[in-house]
């Protein structure tokens, strides 16, 4: 789960990370209120969206008049915000983070993460703040330092100094950034966090240290014991698809293409997928049913597809384990009823009960296309579509 | 021969009186040899008790005193699965297969600095595969695990996979062109865990009843390139290798807490090239991993 910048500023300054003063706004007169109450001479408007990139897209904008925040509150709110990671669409602006400015003199990047060959907490910092840290890690990998710590032992003194004085920060500002990256580190720790990012971390013109933005993705199996965290949760950024699937315990993503897929099991979704695209076809979406799908379930998951209006046409393919084939069929011509559905079905089940399935299927008089191996299902949902 | 368990193993489930455990706990009971195996269950409410005639203990420790059972099945909800796992590896068990789905990823990386820091003071180790994982399986001998059984053969081919319907998709590939399966194991979707790709195959290489091995993969971490890499210079079998997620956009979490694209050295297309430059047979269609094994054979 991901929260916004100004809700991850107010963790990290829970933990001792100190951040700008700024205020949360959801209209454009409470920005300028918010400025006013800041005072000083320079505001930053930021538009709060879960995706990064935020800037480059026309996102924040630098105020130098209690106009202006007016005006680039009035631009930036209710926009249609489209950065590499929201896809052309964009993401529309609802909130606004209004913060004082900074005085910048150097920016550093920072993060927390879990490495997954150690089994540590990898803590990793840059000299070259501001930017795509992907593509520093690309092209000059030597500028990012990582230490990994063991979560018995937690963040050393040492490592953090090391961290500090390893991107260049001045001798003066170390015990400052040590500080920083010791609040990172037990934030991410204390929230279940899976990524806590800090870019730019900043130098400030009087020898401050302070986190300029924030990035959170929080483990989504821990979301039982953080409610705090949980509470953050804005459904405005979330596909209501994706969400709508979630309550019926599905997980779907939705994509580009136009054959929808309900598959069960993660790593067989992934690989329907790619054998659609193998034969020539591309996926609407992935769609695992879990392994208990009931046809309460399989019903959903039809219409959830359904809603996307590209998809031309549905594979099926479960394989049977505990879950029997016969039931996925009776769930299968439940769910095509109900939908009263008008694409082309190719489904394909192998394992238990495998023959009573098709059986069903078969005797349902539904116009079901019947595949036997996850390429034949392919080939035939690929030509059905076209 | 087989790899990690076989007929004459005894485990001990934890979890057995919970819905999920009971459940699978008498399909592996049916299985094979499950009657003599499956030995004991651990419930500290329920200690004294039996259910499907397995006794139920108080602890792992006192289960495996009574019973002699070496290897555990867990079975318990995420809040309480880590702290599970740590009581059979306090109770010097040889493996612990933890199938829970959903566990916090914190409490994995504190249960396994724990183990390793046992280890390193001179403890016992104790192997982990999973968690989320459908558990192993040594056809006609053992299953433990919530794979379906009836689809097994017993033969020379090794298994081993990060998701549990492709194992079973992959093994009833093989057992339909008559190729049995030594071993099958599912090492799970979670991105901290314990047995990995190369332990595996390592346990495959040395394994003289095993032939030649299906290795498949998902998108998200280093461990099918440290695999590959591993092989490269010690496997002396064939190998076939299968990568979900050619399709799966970077960002996005595909179902398994693990298959997430995060640096970009780990998508099924750089994967497939490292198992590929490292001497695997690659297939990106997954109807083709049997044959393609048997024409290695």
């Amino acid at each position: 789960m991901k929260i916004h910048e100004y809700q991850g500023k107010e963790l990290l300054k829970r933990f001792g990370v100190v951040v700008p003063r700024g205020f949360f706004c959801q209209s454009v007169d409470d920005a300028v209120k918010a400025a006013q109450a800041l005072g000083g001479k320079v505001w930053v408007v930021k538009a709060q969206i879960h995706a990064g990139g935020r800037g480059k897209g026309g996102g924040v904008k630098v105020a130098k008049s209690l106009d202006e925040v007016r005006q680039y509150a009035q631009q930036i709110l209710g926009m249609q915000l489209v950065t590499h990671q929201t896809g052309p669409e964009g993401q529309k602006v609802r909130r606004l983070l209004i913060e004082e400015g900074a005085d910048i003199r150097k920016e550093y990047y920072v993060a927390v993460l879990t490495d997954r060959r150690t089994q540590k907490v990898a803590v990793m910092a840059s000299s070259e703040g501001g930017m795509d840290i992907e593509e520093v890690a690309h092209s000059t990998p030597e500028k990012i330092i990582t230490v990994f710590v063991d979560p018995a032992d937690g963040l050393s003194d040492a490592q953090a100094t090391g961290l500090a004085s390893g991107i260049g920060i001045p001798a003066a500002s170390q015990a400052k950034a040590v500080t920083a990256l010791k609040g990172l580190y037990a934030c991410y720790m204390e929230t279940d966090a899976a990524l806590a990012e800090i870019n730019p971390l900043i130098l400030e013109g009087n020898g401050d240290i302070k986190a300029l933005d924030a990035k959170f993705n929080f483990d989504d199996n821990a979301l039982y014991r953080i409610p705090e965290i949980f509470a953050f949760r804005d459904l405005d950024e979330e596909d209501p698809n994706e969400i709508e699937a979630s309550k019926f315990g599905l997980a779907y993503i939705s994509l580009d293409g136009n054959i929808g897929c309900l598959v069960n099991g993660a790593g067989l979704a992934m690989a329907t997928m790619d054998v659609i695209k193998l034969f020539g076809g591309e996926p609407a979406n992935f769609l695992d049913v879990g392994g208990g799908a009931t046809t309460e379930k399989v019903t959903e998951a039809f219409k959830i597809m359904l809603k996307n209006t590209n998809v031309k046409g549905i594979l099926v393919n479960i394989f049977g384990g505990i879950m029997k084939c016969d039931t996925i069929a009776n769930g299968v011509i439940a769910a095509v009823r109900e939908t009263h559905l008008n694409v082309p079905l190719v489904v394909r089940m192998k394992g238990t009960n495998e023959e009573l399935g098709t059986k069903l299927l078969k005797e349902s008089g539904l116009p079901i296309i019947s595949a036997d191996t996850m390429a034949d299902a392919a080939a035939k949902i690929v030509a059905a579509v076209q | 021969m087989s790899i990690l368990i076989n007929k004459n193993t005894r485990v001990i489930t934890q979890g057995i009186t919970g819905k999920t455990g009971q459940f699978h706990t008498e399909k592996c009971q049916e299985y094979a040899n499950g009657k003599y195996c499956f030995a004991a269950g651990v419930n500290p409410k329920k200690a004294g008790e039996s259910i499907f005639e397995i006794p139920i203990y108080g602890t792992v420790r006192e289960a495996t005193a009574q019973t002699g059972a070496t290897v555990s099945v867990i079975y318990v909800p995420p809040p309480g699965a880590a702290a599970a796992i740590w009581e059979a590896v306090e109770a010097d068990l040889d493996l612990v297969i933890c199938i829970t789905e959903g566990i916090p990823v914190r409490d994995m990386l504190e249960v396994r600095s724990r183990m390793k820091a046992k280890v390193a003071a001179g403890g016992k180790e104790t192997l982990l595969l999973g968690p989320n994982c459908p558990g192993l399986i040594t056809p006609d001998e053992i299953k433990i695990g919530i794979m379906p059984g009836h689809i097994h053969r017993k033969g020379r081919i090794g298994v081993v996979s990060r998701s549990g319907t492709l194992t079973y998709e992959s093994v009833a590939q093989l057992t339909e062109i008559g190729l049995g399966q030594s071993s099958a194991v599912g090492i799970g979707g979670d991105p901290i865990n314990g047995l990995k790709h190369r332990d595996v195959m390592e346990l495959f290489n040395d394994d003289p009843d095993t032939d030649a091995v299906i290795m498949i993969g998902e998108i998200g971490g280093p461990d099918e390139a440290d695999a590959a890499l591993w092989c490269k210079t010690h496997m002396k079998k064939p190998v076939v290798g299968f990568i979900a997620g050619v399709t799966a956009p970077a960002g996005k979490r595909m179902g398994h807490a693990g298959a997430l694209i995060s640096g970009g050295a780990d998508t099924a297309d750089a994967k497939l090239a490292i198992m590929e430059e490292c001497g695997f047979k690659v297939t990106r269609n997954p109807s083709e991993m049997a044959k393609l094994l048997k024409s290695l054979l």
